[in-house]
């Protein structure tokens, strides 16, 4: 057990469990498949939560680590590792997929060998990305989410699927590709300036990259990030792609899929081009843009008719909330970003599984379709409210802290943003109060709602952890925040070293930082060696 | 004499909470089981009350001493923000805790009663007492961000209260607008913490203000910015103007929710927020005159239209902004012990009214239920001559109608009249007039409720419905009995602070020596700014020099205007009670349209009306406009429209429906990787 947790082997195994559950559920029959998927999502669960304990809270380095070569006359090597920013984004990825599964039961009716193997090969994409730490490999899992999730949309999605799933695909194929250029061209400079190629993340944090080349570079790597969060004006894929999405894509979608933009940001684009990403006018440009985004889907939210698309456009003003606590770039707003990241993927994951869940009954995702049924569904209605307040940000609920952390810490360097941020609470009530009551309070009018009944113990079930959460993160979040801290503190430190002015053209006499893998009793730990930068 | 250490705490907080957790299990798990709420729900509470009690005991056999922290967890810590979970019990904390355990737990007792038949019984008790729990965190809590975790749960309490009755469209939308009004506050509240945690690297209270007049420059403009956010909270939370639209409307809640929550005591935690941060509020003289002249304002303007409301608890809804009104004229002008004897009196006087319309709207309610008449019980214009037939309620009512007009020698009076005694001397001569005007004009419409409701000719039943009137009678004990000690409270609750000034009465400063050490710093701050070192109006501290003038704007001590105030109070009842009841009201549903002035107040001066025109509806034109003009035509449509996009789009649909996804996807890796090879070589 120890042995496990204190190398990389976890992280190798947690990445080949759901390929081998993928496996098993094509060659199995077709109605074992969901319990095969259920299974394999529960032992990696099982696997992963240990690592919530065994990780040292009181380093920034990356634990689990390892790196061996894989192309070596490419420089691709499959290098793997765990900070505090990766271990929350993989237990949250591993906490919603058993729930997932198990909350697409009754809601997938054909095809469902290709529908689980296609859920967990997602998975697998997901964890690859949070764990890579060679830009080749994390390519390679950010293309192989793509593919799976553009299945489930297109095939077991509603009425426009296919509309969704391949404007799904462009917004999110061309960023990539743009990214993937950038990818290219960093290998290009590493070959340059140290003689052989490597995509190792270790490799390229040591390159000395021209401000204005780093501009371009960000961009590239921004703009494939930026569609993924998605931040305002790239959003409108988003909607789309969750109404018509099944349950199952769309908790993965905002719970999972969105972080994957926020984190890249946070492990590469920022750390990599650091002049680029705490240039004015970048900083900005993004900060513009969240707040837009926090205020316009506000708005947008709070006139839509159909409580799937309501939902999505809440995801891009909570997305607009992260964005700045990232940009912002202080501890508190950084720690309260990555919190609200898993806050946002429990809520929001909440709700798409309670409007799926009457939506298997209703075949309706129109609210105006509902009201009144708290009186027959009283469960479901206690469900419902609790994940709202705490989408909302109610103190108590996990959404507060988070929310809270991120606009004290905005509010440090940019008070007027703050300001404006914060009148999205007041948006964030008017959009989700009446939602609420327009679903489950009112005069119950509607005969076909007189016969809904609640949740059975399966649904029960699904939502009583995300309930447990909520409330869990919303008293003692102190854990969560202990596992971040070190990792945004060394994050702010070495962006706020590093970065040059626009006009420098050489990089001056900095000590370069090294990040270099060392082996310590049997131990794979990639560490970071600052010289007198870092402490 | 040994130290006060607060006695269990945890346990004053935890039973309301337990309460909640079992009764809101008990909705689910035993619906029509009404023992366990009825045993749970209000003794958690009183349970609470007497753990109150005894810590008063201990802090008052204690020497003076600093404010007791008790620290439980640390609720979340960045950077060098520390937030814990830790109360502070000090003076003005437990007399709070008393208060809203107090009358929160004779509520929680009536309300058996009152919510006997309903179906959502244990529900009701569940919120109830989460209400409690939150007030408790309230009015404990420490620091400001735990305050506000109290401040935005008892407004969602709030909200699932006024909406109890939620299958009522009507009702709903007054939870709803409840709710969104009070984040238009909560807003201010977070900006405030915001500053102050910039300006102080803490939002601890203690540390907070003591270290205020040596951070903040006294009339500065940070100082001044951090009053006037904190101040936005309490409009939304107090319902001043121009946030006090939703609290007429939270009336669509159960009758004691309203007694509890809307007057008693949630909407009192703007008045405790601007106290308890006296020192910053002493540091900032605009924001200082801001407060009061809004809480003037409003009680002018509150009353005025309850002059001319028909529901019963609509009176009581305008009358609750008003008196909250004077609350704030009384922090506002820096008397912050006259801000606090008020809140605590009006608990007593405004539950009892509430209380005493529940009675009333209870016992109608009956009586058509067994005789199939129909009407609305809240309309005054059905009720009249009611005294007949509920003798305890209308006796209490009218207790509580001297005391809130402020007739000697009920609670009211010396409570209000410290607060128009302290703006006049305090040179705030305009404010002081408003206060003596608003308390005639509260004097009138109480008596006009009274008259309307219990005396004169009964409305209730047709023209000769002399056998129906027989089911009229006298609310159950359950519901009297809270009604008789509310009375009692509010015939002797103001004895506790009896001004020397006042001739043929013993002089009694329990209040202001009880409260004094926590209001000594904003005091001495106002002092210091006065130039004129620490001042206490009421005697309780020895001023080096006295900063105010002894009499009032227009001459004349105190002992006069006490005098001059409590007899036009005592004249108005009499006018009013002699004239109206003389009138012949007619039955809501013949009674004509009112005109002129009288039709202004009756629509609330179109307060609502003009909010509609010109923020609501705008607002959603803009968002539709956002959606489907913005979103749809100029994002989309620009991105749907680049060339040959939709081409592909449907070609690569047409791909997959073919089956032949896996060969894009192959292409799109070869691509790639035939990429990657080229830059390797």
């Amino acid at each position: 057990m120890g042995k496990l947790y204190g190398t990389h082997w976890i992280l190798t195994l947690l990445l080949a469990v759901p390929l081998t559950g993928a496996v098993a559920c094509l060659v199995g029959p077709e109605r074992r498949a969901r319990w095969t998927a259920l299974a394999t999502t529960l032992v990696a669960l099982a696997l992963s939560l240990p690592l919530f304990w065994t990780f040292s809270t009181g380093t920034a380095e990356f634990q689990n680590a390892a790196s061996f070569p894989w192309i070596e006359r490419w420089g691709i090597s499959y290098a793997v590792g765990l900070d505090g920013i990766s271990l929350l984004m993989l237990l949250l990825t591993t906490v919603l997929m058993p729930l997932v599964v198990a909350g697409s039961f009754s809601q997938i009716g054909r095809r469902e060998r290709a529908f689980y193997a296609s859920l967990l090969i997602l998975m697998m994409g997901m964890l690859g990305v949070f764990v890579s730490l060679d830009l080749f490999l994390f390519y390679m899992f950010w293309e192989v989410m793509l593919i799976p999730m553009y299945m489930i949309i297109g095939i077991w999605g509603g009425k426009r699927r296919i509309y969704s799933a391949v404007k799904f695909f462009l917004f999110t194929a061309a960023g990539s590709l743009l990214m993937l250029v950038a990818i290219v061209a960093l290998v290009h400079l590493h070959q340059q300036q140290f003689g052989e190629a490597s995509f190792a993340y270790a490799d390229l944090l040591r390159l000395s990259i021209p401000p204005r080349l780093q501009l371009w570079l960000f961009g590239a790597f921004g703009l494939a990030f930026a569609i993924k969060v998605p931040l305002f004006p790239l959003h409108t894929w988003l909607p789309d792609a969750h109404v018509e999405a099944p349950t199952a894509g769309s908790v993965i979608l905002a719970g999972i899929l969105l972080k994957m933009g926020v984190y890249g940001f946070l492990r590469f684009a920022i750390p990599l081009f650091p002049s680029a990403a705490m240039n004015r006018g970048v900083v900005a440009v993004i900060l513009l843009l969240g707040l837009i985004g926090i205020v316009y889907a506000a708005w947008v939210a709070a006139v839509q008719p159909d409580a799937k698309k309501l939902i999505a456009y809440t995801s891009v003003a909570h997305l607009g909330f992260v964005m700045l606590g990232v940009f912002a770039l202080t501890p508190q707003s950084l720690e309260g970003a990555i919190l609200q990241m898993v806050n946002h993927g429990i809520s929001t994951g909440a709700l798409f599984l309670l409007i799926g869940m009457i939506y298997e009954r209703r075949h309706t995702r129109l609210i105006a379709d509902f009201g009144g049924i708290a009186r027959v569904m009283p469960f479901f209605a206690m469900a419902l409210t609790v994940v709202a307040l705490s989408s909302i940000g109610l103190p108590g609920t996990n959404g507060f802290v988070g929310e809270f952390l991120i606009l004290v810490g905005t509010f440090q360097r940019y008070p007027v943003v703050a300001v404006l941020a914060t009148t999205g609470v007041i948006f964030a009530a008017a959009y989700m109060l009446p939602m609420v009551q327009r679903i489950i309070l009112n005069p119950l009018t509607d005969d076909e709602n007189r016969e809904l009944s609640d949740l059975n113990g399966r649904e029960r079930a699904v939502l009583a952890p995300l309930l447990g959460l909520i409330l869990l993160i919303g008293v003692y979040p102190q854990p969560f925040l202990d596992r971040i801290s070190p990792s945004v503190n060394s994050l702010i430190e070495y962006v706020e070293a590093r970065a040059l002015p626009m006009e420098a053209e050489q990089e001056p006499e900095i000590p370069a930082v090294a990040f270099e893998l060392t082996q310590r009793e049997g131990n794979h730990t990639l560490e970071e060696e600052r010289g007198e930068i870092g402490r | 004499m040994s130290e006060y250490h607060p006695i269990l705490p945890g346990l004053i907080l935890g039973l309301p909470l337990l309460g909640a957790a079992l009764n809101g299990l008990g909705a689910f798990a035993w619906r029509e089981n009404k023992t366990v709420p009825t045993i749970v729900g209000p003794l958690t509470v009183l349970g609470a009350f007497a753990l109150a009690l005894w810590n008063l005991s201990a802090m008052r056999g204690a020497p003076p001493h600093e404010a007791s922290l008790v620290s439980y967890w640390t609720w979340f810590s960045s950077g060098d923000l520390h937030v814990g979970v830790t109360l502070l019990f000090d003076q003005l904390s437990l007399l709070m805790t008393l208060i809203v355990t107090g009358v929160g737990g004779l509520i929680h007792v009536y309300s058996v009663g009152y919510m006997r038949d309903d179906r959502g019984y244990s529900r009701y008790f569940s919120y109830l007492n989460l209400f409690i729990f939150f007030m408790l965190v309230l009015v404990l809590a420490a620091n400001y961000v735990l305050m506000f975790v109290g401040w935005e749960g008892v407004g969602l309490c709030s909200y699932l209260l006024i909406g109890f009755w939620y299958e009522n469209r009507e009702y709903s939308d007054a939870g709803k607008k409840a709710f969104i009004v009070n984040r238009i506050g909560d807003f201010g509240f977070l900006i405030a913490m915001f500053m102050l945690y910039t300006a102080f690297g803490t939002l601890d209270m203690l540390s907070i203000f003591e270290r205020a007049p040596g951070t903040l420059v006294a009339g500065g403009v940070l100082v001044t910015a951090i009053t006037l956010f904190l101040f936005l909270g309490c409009v939304g939370k107090s319902a001043q103007i121009p946030l006090h639209v939703w609290l007429p409307d939270a009336m669509a809640g159960p009758t004691p929710v309203s007694a509890l929550i809307h007057a008693a005591t949630m909407v009192t935690a703007g008045v405790y927020l601007i106290a308890r941060s006296g020192v910053l509020f002493a540091l900032a003289p605009f924001s200082q005159a801001v407060v009061a002249s809004v809480g003037a304002g409003t009680a002018l303007f509150a009353a005025s239209i309850a002059l001319q409301q028909n529901d019963i608890k609509k009176v009581l809804a305008y009358s609750t902004i008003s008196q909250l009104g004077y609350m704030f004229l009384a922090v506002g002008v820096g008397a912050y012990t006259a801000g606090i004897f008020h809140l605590m009196t009006h608990a007593f006087f405004k539950a009892l009214l509430f209380l005493g319309a529940g009675a009333v709207i209870y016992a109608l309610h009956e009586a058509w239920d067994e005789t199939g008449e129909h009407g609305d019980p809240n309309d005054m214009r059905n009720y009249g001559g009611l005294n007949r037939f509920m003798p305890i309620t209308w006796r209490t009512m009218w207790v509580g109608t001297l005391a809130i007009a402020g007739v000697f020698p009920f609670a009211g009076f010396f409570s209000k009249d410290e607060i128009i005694w302290e703006a006049g001397v305090r040179g705030y001569a305009v404010l002081w007039g408003v206060g003596i005007a608003v308390a005639l004009l509260t004097a009138g419409y109480m008596t006009r409720l009274m008259v309307m409701t219990f005396h004169g000719a009964n409305r209730s039943f047709g023209e000769d419905g002399a056998g129906e009137r027989s089911h009229l009678h006298e609310v159950p004990r359950v519901m009297w009995a809270p009604l008789v000690a509310l009375a009692v409270l509010s015939a002797i609750g103001g004895w506790v602070q009896i001004p020397e000034a006042l001739p043929l009465l013993p002089s009694v400063n329990l209040l202001h020596a009880w409260l004094e050490p926590v209001f000594q710093p904003a005091l001495a701050v106002a002092g210091a700014g006065a130039a004129h070192g620490v001042v206490a109006v009421h005697g309780a501290t020895v001023a080096p020099g006295e900063s105010f003038s002894r009499t009032s704007p227009l001459g004349g001590g105190e002992a006069l205007w006490a005098v001059l105030a409590t007899v036009p109070a005592v004249a108005v009842v009499l006018l009013v009670f002699r004239s109206l009841s003389r009138r012949r009201y007619r039955r809501a549903a013949q009674a004509p349209e009112p005109r002129g002035l009288a039709a202004v107040l009756y629509h609330k001066w179109y307060v609502d009306e003009l909010y509609d025109r010109i923020i609501v509806r705008p607002l959603l034109a803009l968002w539709r406009g956002c959606w489907r003009i913005v979103d749809h035509r100029l994002i989309d449509g620009s991105v749907n429209g680049l060339a040959g996009l939709s081409r592909i789009a449907g070609w690569t649909g047409s791909q997959l429906q073919s089956g032949r996804l896996s060969t894009y996807i192959l292409v799109f890796m070869i691509g790639a990787l035939l990429i990657l090879g080229s830059l390797a070589f």
